[in-house]
């Protein structure tokens, strides 16, 4: 019996092994417990609370997808992008077409697949310009903001009626009308809303996060860190650069793809407005204020910035509405000015500072130099 | 110049330190402009497998530039590169360091915020080798068995010099390419990098290393090639070229 219980902690010791490393925060037994513990939580929420917070709480897990994605990118191969609304916005533009025109469950999950496909194939079509084109540092950040705006000003124009692919009219500046995710099988099918889709949300969230932090801590993500660091030291050590900045970049589309088709199914909506400036800025905030080098900083911040802002544009007392962007943006500021690092980057320096110098008070022989591991 | 053949393998060595004589690195009439300024002129370079070969010149030269151009970082005006029989002159870097090249450049370029280990890492991860063996051994080699978890930002100048030779090592390269690799170091930290080329060299390792620090270059090497405006001054063991009048003059135009 006790080999049972030995063969289930090394199967836990080498599970957490691979997610654990120098390139993610939380590297501790107790982090896995707070971590499990604000799972069960977020699982136990729909339960306490209403149900018109827990459809918004789900709006913020779909955008969630999109700080994931900036955060791999930009936080771990230093490739900021101002343009990942645009893989977004096209998978569930591409989610809401196939879904209208083959409204069955089995044409809406057919739908998923091909919208995920098509948002990391403009990725990938995008970073190869890009990459292989020698675009480096801020003309990647200005080229990709371009192609979220042409993008808006293109949809914008499809009002008329010839702008219709089969039964689903793209609708210029009125939006598209898109399918609520359906699993299923022909007909038969069980539409994720409301709660189930804050779930499905919640369970995709936790499994994108936890195979992140695994790709990450692998030799893939120390191999993005040299990139981030040093370009062209890393070109000397024979990597194809452009190639793997391409994988990155890619992965990143898929994920923002994957949020996209959240997005559009939650409001069961979409119009350009998702490839304007303003909702292009807003993962850029999200990952520099919760940290861009962690994927749990980002999540966070994505959620907790959100919420603000909803309760914001219903208006705090003499505040209006219009005043939600500006103080979002005075956050951003207050964040790179005294944190310039993000959120959990800062508060993770600050425990190990303090920790380093309780074990120097504890043992005045102590090296500084071990408490910084 | 004929004889100067690009069927490199045939190519006698130049009075080469170890038992292999093979020519593993040679240029052809290698030439680099950069506008109107001609930073290497046709040159026709070979290095024998096995050797130290240590590059000299007054600065402007031309040294660095030939490094670039052996690594792929700068294309070549004219003239071509060949290394252990294959032609790398339209190779892009990465396809030219999976042939056997290593390289070192000028200043430091270490990961800053990685620690010690992870720099070592990086090229490491590339190769098959065991890397826990690969690692101990290099940061044995090295001297800095006791800061492999340290911050490589918090390492001293010739500490960074170290961990960089030992990265590039890392990668177990048929011909190790230094630039200026004691630039900045004290005696002391001179005499350990000139111990560590020594003893890789042993294990059959082929270097070219530029270099200014002539008594280091006494140390290691026993062939001198010296560069001067972009072509081959002179080429010859250390003690020939240290009793050159003409390279002492090219040379006190700088150091006097």
């Amino acid at each position: 019996m006790s080999d049972s219980v030995d063969a289930e902690a090394s199967v836990l010791d080498r599970l957490r092994g691979r997610l654990e490393g120098p390139n993610t925060y939380g590297n501790s037994l107790t982090f896995w417990v707070g971590f499990v513990v604000v799972i069960g939580l977020l699982a136990a929420y729909p339960q306490t609370t209403d149900p018109y917070t827990v459809i918004q709480t789900s709006r913020y897990f779909a955008l969630a997808f999109l700080a994931l994605s900036l955060s791999f990118i930009w936080g771990y191969a230093g490739v900021l992008s101002f343009g990942q609304v645009a893989f977004f916005g096209v998978a569930a533009y591409t989610f809401g077409i196939i879904g209208l025109n083959f409204s069955s469950a089995t044409g809406i999950m057919a739908g998923v697949v091909g919208a995920v496909l098509v948002g990391t194939a403009v990725a990938a079509v995008v970073g190869y310009f890009m990459f292989y084109g020698g675009v480096r540092d801020t003309y990647v950040t200005i080229m990709t903001l371009v192609i979220a705006l042409v993008l808006n000003t293109f949809m914008a124009q499809t009002a008329g009626s010839e702008w219709a692919v089969g039964a689903a009219q793209l609708g210029g500046f009125n939006g598209m009308d898109i399918p609520s995710l359906t699993l299923g099988i022909g007909q038969t099918g069980f539409e994720l809303e409301r709660a189930a889709l804050y779930y499905a949300l919640l369970g995709a969230l936790v499994v994108t996060y936890l195979g992140l932090r695994v790709l990450v801590n692998s030799s893939f993500g120390l191999t993005m860190v040299a990139i981030r660091e040093d370009e062209a030291r890393t070109k000397t050590f024979g990597y194809d650069v452009p190639f793997i900045k391409l994988v990155v970049f890619t992965i990143g589309g898929a994920l923002a793809a994957v949020g996209g088709v959240f997005y559009g199914s939650w409001g069961n909506y979409i119009d350009p407005t998702v490839f304007g400036i303003a909702f292009a800025a807003l993962p850029v905030v999200w990952v520099s204020v919760g940290g861009r080098e962690s994927l749990l900083g980002a999540l966070g911040a994505t959620v907790l910035i959100e919420r603000m802002r909803t309760e914001l544009s219903s208006g705090i007392g003499p505040i209006g509405s219009e005043w939600a962007l500006v103080i979002v943006g005075g956050l951003l500021l207050g964040v790179i000015l005294f944190m310039p690092a993000g959120v959990v980057p800062t508060v993770d320096d600050l425990i190990t500072q303090l920790r380093s110098r309780r074990t120097e008070r504890g043992q005045s022989t102590n090296t500084p130099e071990e408490a910084v591991e | 110049m004929s004889s100067q053949d690009i069927n490199v393998r045939q190519k006698p060595a130049v009075a080469a330190t170890g038992s292999n004589t093979e020519t593993i690195l040679a240029t052809k009439e290698l030439t680099k402009n950069f506008g109107g300024l001609t930073a290497v002129d046709s040159v026709d370079f070979s290095i024998t497998e096995g050797e130290i070969r240590c590059l000299i010149g007054p600065n402007g030269a031309g040294k660095s530039t030939l490094l670039e151009l052996i690594t792929g970082q700068l294309s070549p005006s004219e003239g071509d590169i060949y290394f252990d029989g294959e032609d790398l002159t339209g190779m892009e870097t990465h396809d030219r360091i999976d042939t056997g090249l290593s390289v070192k450049f000028q200043s430091p370029h270490v990961y800053e915020n990685l620690s010690v280990e992870e720099n070592l890492q990086v090229p490491l991860q590339r190769t098959d080798r065991d890397i826990e063996t690969v690692l101990a051994e290099t940061l044995e080699r090295i001297a800095l068995r006791e800061k492999a978890n340290v911050r490589a930002s918090e390492l001293s100048h010739g500490e960074k010099q170290r961990l960089e030779i030992g990265m590039a090592v890392t990668l177990d390269p048929t011909l190790m390419l230094l630039d200026e690799p004691v630039a900045g170091m004290s005696v002391d930290e001179t005499a350990d990098v000139a111990n560590l080329i020594r003893s890789l060299h042993n294990d059959g390792m082929t270097f070219l290393v530029v270099e200014h620090d002539m008594e280091f270059v006494r140390r290691i090497s026993d062939q001198v090639t010296v560069l001067n405006q972009g072509e081959i001054f002179r080429q010859g063991p250390i003690e020939e070229i240290e009793a050159d009048e003409a390279v002492r003059r090219i040379y006190l135009g700088e150091n006097a």
